[in-house]
């Protein structure tokens, strides 16, 4: 299994890190060529999600990835990776979006929550963070914080409004792997 | 509960690869953030018209402030005065996203700098070395920068505070675990922090490159070095063509390694900021600080 990590803006190594600890192969993509590697499943990390959009238009992986994406590759987003598969964006997943629903960087917050399909809380580190205000019935909600969809699944489509790869559990990444490999 | 510390570390995290650009107006914030910037700072005269101003530069108006907090949804940070605890305060009750305690305005305490602990929002601090970093970091920064002098279009302070610091963190790494003490009292910093670098071979928060980035291989450059991404002041605006650059300079830090792509990113971008290099220099905003 090899896992494409989303390299042009954000926390994608710390991604890869997840991934290193749980010896999976994964490779870093910053251009067009790196994305025609093959791959199994992809992870679009956080950062801004302005910044990342603008990237993906200009180094010409938008349309591959949106078509891609529709063909069933994995992929796992978190936080402005989840913002990028929504309706408003490459509108692979049927769910709207609101940037920044907690506020400025005074709104970050850290909690512990429960995770459909995950035995015992999970660690939820949400900065400056989006959440799902709908999501279509072909959604499957994953977690819900405060009323909040912060986690949900589309078919092969993971996405979280927290950053799993910022804390040291890795079962949200190994529940993404079961959905790779599945 | 995790601690505001480890969340204001965390959007630095969220930064990385990205470049942070200076901007006055709520135009060339919209600029910036079209062009790609992960973060904007927002003051009121960019760092070379600070220079050429003279007198005494402090924290911009709240207003103009608010005004590019409105008009942008990435992040916002701005600018208080080494040591000046009540501009930081300003800065937190307006929510800022990070505040920078920053040479580049004229210090108000020659001695202490702001306990940014007692903080809610995150700061990040200039650093020419590791000691001064790590200094920062006790103090409560959650993010670093090379104090590269800023406003004049010369990356060569800017390289020589990557190269001593990362060349300092790899001496550290390789010290044996008792040598660790006398480095700490040595570079004036507690064991902790110390013994961090000894066993991660990094600093403990995100470290970017700031001062004198003006082209796209200045970009590249620092991320080479080390840098963890790029803050460009003066390098934009002052230039021929301010989208343009601003654009390659974001895609510069994306794909740093990656000559090929740099070269395309550098061809006919129009004038580069004139500069003045540091020969030329009166006053050395690095030396703010220790």
């Amino acid at each position: 299994m090899k896992i494409a990590i989303l390299a042009l803006q954000g926390a994608f190594e710390e991604h890869r890190q997840m991934l290193l600890k749980l010896g999976v192969e994964s490779f870093l993509i910053r251009n067009l060529s790196d994305y025609q590697q093959p791959k199994d499943g992809l992870i679009i990390p956080g950062g801004e999600s302005t910044t990342i959009l603008k990237l993906l238009k200009d180094l010409s992986i938008y349309d591959l990835l949106k078509k891609d994406i529709e063909n069933g590759l994995p992929v796992f987003g978190t936080c402005a990776g989840l913002i990028m598969l929504d309706s408003n964006h490459l509108d692979t997943m049927d769910i709207v979006v609101k940037r920044n629903a907690y506020g400025r960087q005074l709104g970050s917050f850290y909690c512990e929550g429960e995770f459909l399909g995950i035995d015992n809380k999970i660690p939820m580190t949400f900065i400056r963070a989006p959440y799902i205000v709908s999501a279509k019935e072909n959604v499957k909600v994953l977690s819900v914080v405060d009323g909040k969809i912060v986690a949900a699944l589309q078919g092969k489509q993971l996405v979280t409004a927290f950053h799993p790869e910022l804390n040291e559990d890795t079962r949200v990444h190994e529940y993404f792997l079961s959905i790779v490999s599945a | 509960m995790e601690d505001r510390f480890t969340l204001n570390k965390n959007l630095a995290q969220m930064l990385k690869g990205g470049v942070i650009m200076d901007v006055t107006t709520p135009e060339q914030a919209k600029i910036a953030e079209q062009a790609g910037a992960c973060a904007v700072m927002a003051l009121e005269k960019i760092p070379a018209d600070i220079r050429g101003a003279g007198g005494v530069a402090r924290m911009s108006d709240p207003k103009m402030i608010k005004s590019i907090q409105n008009a942008v949804s990435i992040p916002v940070m701005a600018k208080c005065r080494i040591g000046h605890f009540v501009e930081a305060q300003i800065l937190e009750a307006i929510e800022i996203d990070y505040i920078d305690e920053s040479e580049v305005l004229t210090p108000a305490d020659d001695i202490y700098h702001i306990d940014k602990r007692k903080f809610k929002v995150p700061f990040v601090c200039g650093a020419k070395d590791l000691g001064e970093a790590l200094r920062r970091i006790n103090e409560g920064a959650s993010m670093i920068r090379t104090k590269g002098e800023p406003g004049t279009g010369d990356i060569i302070q800017a390289v020589r505070h990557m190269r001593l610091i990362q060349s300092e963190i790899r001496r550290i790494t390789s010290l044996s675990e008792d040598e660790l003490y006398e480095a700490a009292k040595a570079l004036k910093v507690p064991f902790d922090l110390i013994n961090f670098v000894h066993q991660n071979g990094k600093l403990p928060v995100v470290n970017f490159a700031a001062g004198g980035v003006a082209t796209p291989a200045d970009a590249a450059l620092m991320m080479q070095l080390g840098a963890e991404g790029v803050f460009v002041g003066s390098g934009i605006f002052k230039s021929g063509n301010p989208e343009k650059r601003a654009q390659a300079i974001v895609k510069a830090v994306t794909n740093y390694d990656n000559p090929k792509i740099i070269a395309e990113l550098s061809e006919d971008l129009g004038g580069a900021m004139v500069g003045i290099n540091e020969e030329e220099i009166k006053l050395l905003m690095a030396e703010r600080g220790k």
